[in-house]
């Protein structure tokens, strides 16, 4: 890790060739890489969206991730887990970044997305974050009608077409479309807690992304409206990639293919990654000792 | 027993005796003598209304708004001040409100974080509360003199809009900055624009705070004096202003120059066009409250 090269999100760096973002989803095969003495990390088989190679970030002199290297497969849902501040949530983050917005935010190695760094001098962050979209942890609708606040994130990224139809197909997608469908001018405020989260996924839905990134999307609400949102997680799963942060370990147990591990390995240090694998495997068979602690509940 | 006994107070009926009753008594007195600061301050917002209304209450007819200045006490009337008024007051705001806007949204949104930015947010603090004639020195140097507009309703809005845009633009800004956090996230992570975020959300968020402000600001500008006699707005005006470039006056300069005069009766309609003038204040001020509970609410 002192070897990797740091640098500033926006400073050139002369070592990124092609920026542009490819038109049509290519999929990176994968093959395991083998590092003598490498952690129990398992590369997932399928084609990735994301390739990350030693991540490391830094909110000003902390650091806040530190190496992770990982892959997230397309079309599966993959789960981060661990406990408060382990920096999952800063990971998440940095896939669509997100991070640009905190001052004095630094980047280092790469995250790669269908092989273009996100962190390239030449990536534009609306360029990156219209393809990936993002759902946070309290349902933040507009303050606007549910049809803006599905057909705004369309309009600005110029979508052409009947924007009705396409509001209702989001609507739709997002498993919301029956409890609004006679008053999509009411204000999106005006929902349940649950319904608002959907409206948020619904919106992100209609920029028609390739990615979303869901930021424990379910921490503020109830048990049933959480478990509406746990199936619209699979459904959604047939068409799109998606990376979630959860405090809740049944939950990503119950929607993910893939569970991702992360812990403050050291008092005060960075967050790492620990241990990635099969859902079912991390669970039932942890090959780290950490791993096994905390899904047991013996600490965080 | 012994432990009650050691800090005061009666186990029995749980009155306060002791160090609690002197805390409490203390409490007590605080409400009175902070009731008696406020009430020196209504009462004398009280004598002064019911002096004003006294004087002037008699002279408020429909004769009295829409007659010219006079020699004639009972002939005079505010006709020219209102419309004076009314004219310096639209191109003051045309001119204050897109200025404040755009320069809140540059400091709260676009600005860089450095020293730059915290010496001109200090600067702007401090021009709040520049004593208005400044502004009137600065717009006879600059507005009447070098730009040769002359005592003109141009050159008199061009100095009211620097007057209130200290206090335009950070009343803006804290509108801004009062729009959530989480609105410009959800507006960015779909891939929207800085500008777009802010044109979109930030802005439709922030308007009723940036309105509030303005509208406070404007009932100000309807009753400063002293910047506006500074340009040489201190005239008699006998006709309806037509032009940006007329000579004009305003209802707060026509009071002025009705209480300089000797004669009792000049007073009473000094009194009278205060009485109107608190009015239209008063009723901005609401205007201005209304705006800002029901967006509050929402």
């Amino acid at each position: 890790m002192d070897g990797t090269e740091m640098r500033e999100s926006k400073v050139t760096s002369p070592r990124l060739v092609d920026v542009r973002m490819p038109e049509v989803r290519t999929g990176e095969s994968l093959t395991p890489e083998t590092q003598p003495g490498a952690r129990p990390i398992i590369e997932p088989p399928e084609p990735a969206v994301f390739t990350l190679r030693n991540l490391n970030l830094w909110y000003g002199h902390k650091q806040a991730i530190s190496d992770v290297t990982m892959n997230f497969p397309a079309q599966r849902v993959a789960a981060l887990i661990g406990p408060s501040g382990c920096g999952k949530s800063t990971l998440l983050r940095c896939l669509n970044r997100m991070n640009d917005l905190i001052p004095g935010v630094r980047v280092s190695g790469q995250a790669n997305y269908h092989g273009v760094d996100v962190y390239a001098p030449k990536v534009d962050p609306v360029e990156v974050r219209r393809r990936i979209g993002m759902v946070f942890q309290k349902p933040n609708p507009f303050p606007k009608s549910i049809y803006e606040n599905v057909a705004f994130g369309a309009r600005v990224n110029g979508y052409r077409g009947g924007m009705a139809e396409h509001v209702e197909r989001s609507l739709r997608q997002a498993a919301l479309w029956d409890e609004v469908k006679d008053d999509l001018k009411k204000s999106g405020l005006a929902l349940s807690g649950g319904q608002q989260q959907r409206l948020c996924i619904a919106r992100a839905l209609a920029v028609q992304p390739d990615v979303i990134l869901m930021d424990e999307p379910c921490s503020a609400l109830d048990p049933i409206a959480t478990l509406k949102i746990e199936d619209l997680i699979r459904e959604l799963a047939q068409q799109f990639t998606i990376i979630i942060v959860t405090h809740n370990m049944q939950q990503a147990a119950r929607v993910s293919d893939y569970t991702a591990f992360m812990l403050l390995a050291h008092e005060g240090g960075p967050g790492e990654l620990i241990e990635y694998g099969h859902t079912n495997d991390v669970f039932t068979l942890p090959k780290d000792k950490r791993t096994e602690d905390y899904i047991t509940g013996r600490f965080g | 027993m012994a432990a009650t006994e050691a800090i005061g107070g009666d186990l029995d009926t749980l009155s306060a005796s002791g160090a609690v009753a002197r805390r409490q008594a203390v409490s007590r007195a605080s409400r009175y003598v902070l009731l008696a600061a406020t009430l020196i301050g209504v009462a004398v917002l009280a004598f002064l209304t019911y002096d004003t209304l006294d004087a002037g209450a008699s002279r408020i007819s429909w004769d009295f708004v829409t007659s010219y200045p006079s020699r004639f006490a009972d002939r005079a009337g505010l006709r020219s001040s209102i419309l004076g008024s009314a004219w310096i007051l639209v191109p003051t705001v045309a001119l204050a409100f897109p200025i404040s806007i755009s320069t809140a949204i540059w400091i709260e949104e676009f600005a860089p974080k450095n020293a730059l930015l915290t010496i001109v947010k200090l600067n702007l603090a401090n021009l709040a509360g520049v004593p208005s004639i400044i502004y009137g020195i600065l717009g006879l140097a600059l507005f009447v003199r070098f730009m040769e507009l002359g005592p003109s309703i141009l050159a008199g809005a061009f100095t009211l809009a620097l007057m209130i845009l200290p206090m335009t633009v950070i009343a803006s800004q804290e509108a801004i900055r009062q729009v959530p956090p989480s609105i410009r996230e959800g507006s960015l992570a779909l891939g929207a624009s800085h500008w777009q975020t802010v044109w979109n959300h930030v802005l439709p968020g922030a308007m009723p705070g940036i309105m509030t402000g303005i509208i406070l600001a404007v009932s100000r500008a309807i009753g400063e004096t002293a910047a506006l006699i500074m340009i040489g707005a201190f005239t008699f005006i006998a006709f309806d202003n037509t032009s940006l470039f007329d000579d004009f006056t305003t209802v707060p300069i026509q009071i002025y120059n009705w209480t300089i005069r000797p004669q009792e009766a000049f007073r009473q309609n000094a009194a009278g066009a205060i009485i109107l003038l608190m009015a239209a204040v008063l009723t901005l001020n609401l205007i201005a409250a209304i705006i800002r509970e029901r967006f509050r609410r929402e």
